[in-house]
């Protein structure tokens, strides 16, 4: 049974806030999903806070890393169940579980971090791991390319 | 964030792995343990040999993704269990 609105409204917008798109129907998730270029993460939000308060501060810690997803969304296990299984329906080989991190790029799942690699770890551990994916599968920003070849510089 | 969790044991919340003197290992998200015995939701439950696979080929796959659960809840029997350990940590 999900719990009370008020309740989780601050654990979405711990992410919302953030800047994280959320989807609350499978029609958002499948929008989502069907833009395959690029990087994308996508986070399943939960209320259980052995994990997902750990997981929520590494997301947004994350995501201060120069180089980062071009899109990021978040569902709710729980909360917005069609959401959730839409976005659950893309990975089927992977065991459901929340909170987990999906990274995909050009429309593939190249990583993916389960709740049981959240729990009992902290905020820094687990941004560590997702900055790891953004330094492999992200591009860099345009102003760190432009600095590396002296654009705009005499 | 705080959680909803007081009272229960130091794993409350953690998936575990709980192997037992037998042929069963038994993954799950602990509830909780006391001197009776351990209580899991949502549980996988292998038996060595069950598809070729044993225990530690079993392990070895949960570790990188979870597992698929089999049973809502499971209480294991003090006796029974032969380790307790955090699948995170395999």
């Amino acid at each position: 049974m999900p719990y009370s609105p008020m309740l989780v409204k601050p654990m979405r917008e711990e992410l919302t806030q953030a800047g994280v798109q959320e989807l609350m129907t499978a029609a958002a998730v499948d929008e989502f999903m069907n833009h395959k270029s690029g990087t994308a993460m996508l986070v399943v939000n939960s209320v259980c806070g052995c994990a997902a308060g750990k997981a929520r501060p590494g997301v947004l810690q994350a995501l201060q890393h120069e180089r980062r997803p071009d899109r990021t969304a978040t569902v709710f296990a729980g909360q917005d169940l069609e959401a959730t299984a839409r976005a659950r329906s893309y990975f089927p080989d992977i065991p459901p579980s929340s909170p987990s991190i999906a990274f995909i790029k050009d429309g593939e799942l190249v990583y993916f971090l389960p709740r049981h690699r959240i729990e009992g770890r902290d905020a820094n551990a687990v941004a560590s791991d997702l900055v790891a994916q953004f330094d492999q599968y992200c591009a860099a920003p345009a102003s760190a390319l432009a600095d590396a070849v002296g654009v705009g510089q005499p | 964030m705080g959680t909803f969790h007081r009272g229960k044991s130091e794993l409350h919340g953690i998936t575990v792995v709980v192997d037992t003197t037998g042929p069963e290992i038994f993954i799950g998200r602990c509830d909780d343990e006391n001197e009776h015995g351990i209580v899991l939701d949502d549980v996988d439950v292998h038996r060595a040999g069950e598809g070729g696979r044993s225990k530690e080929d079993y392990l070895d796959r949960a570790a990188r993704l979870g597992v698929w659960k089999k049973h809502d809840r499971l209480f294991i029997p003090r006796e029974k269990v032969a380790s307790v350990r955090r699948l995170g940590e395999l």
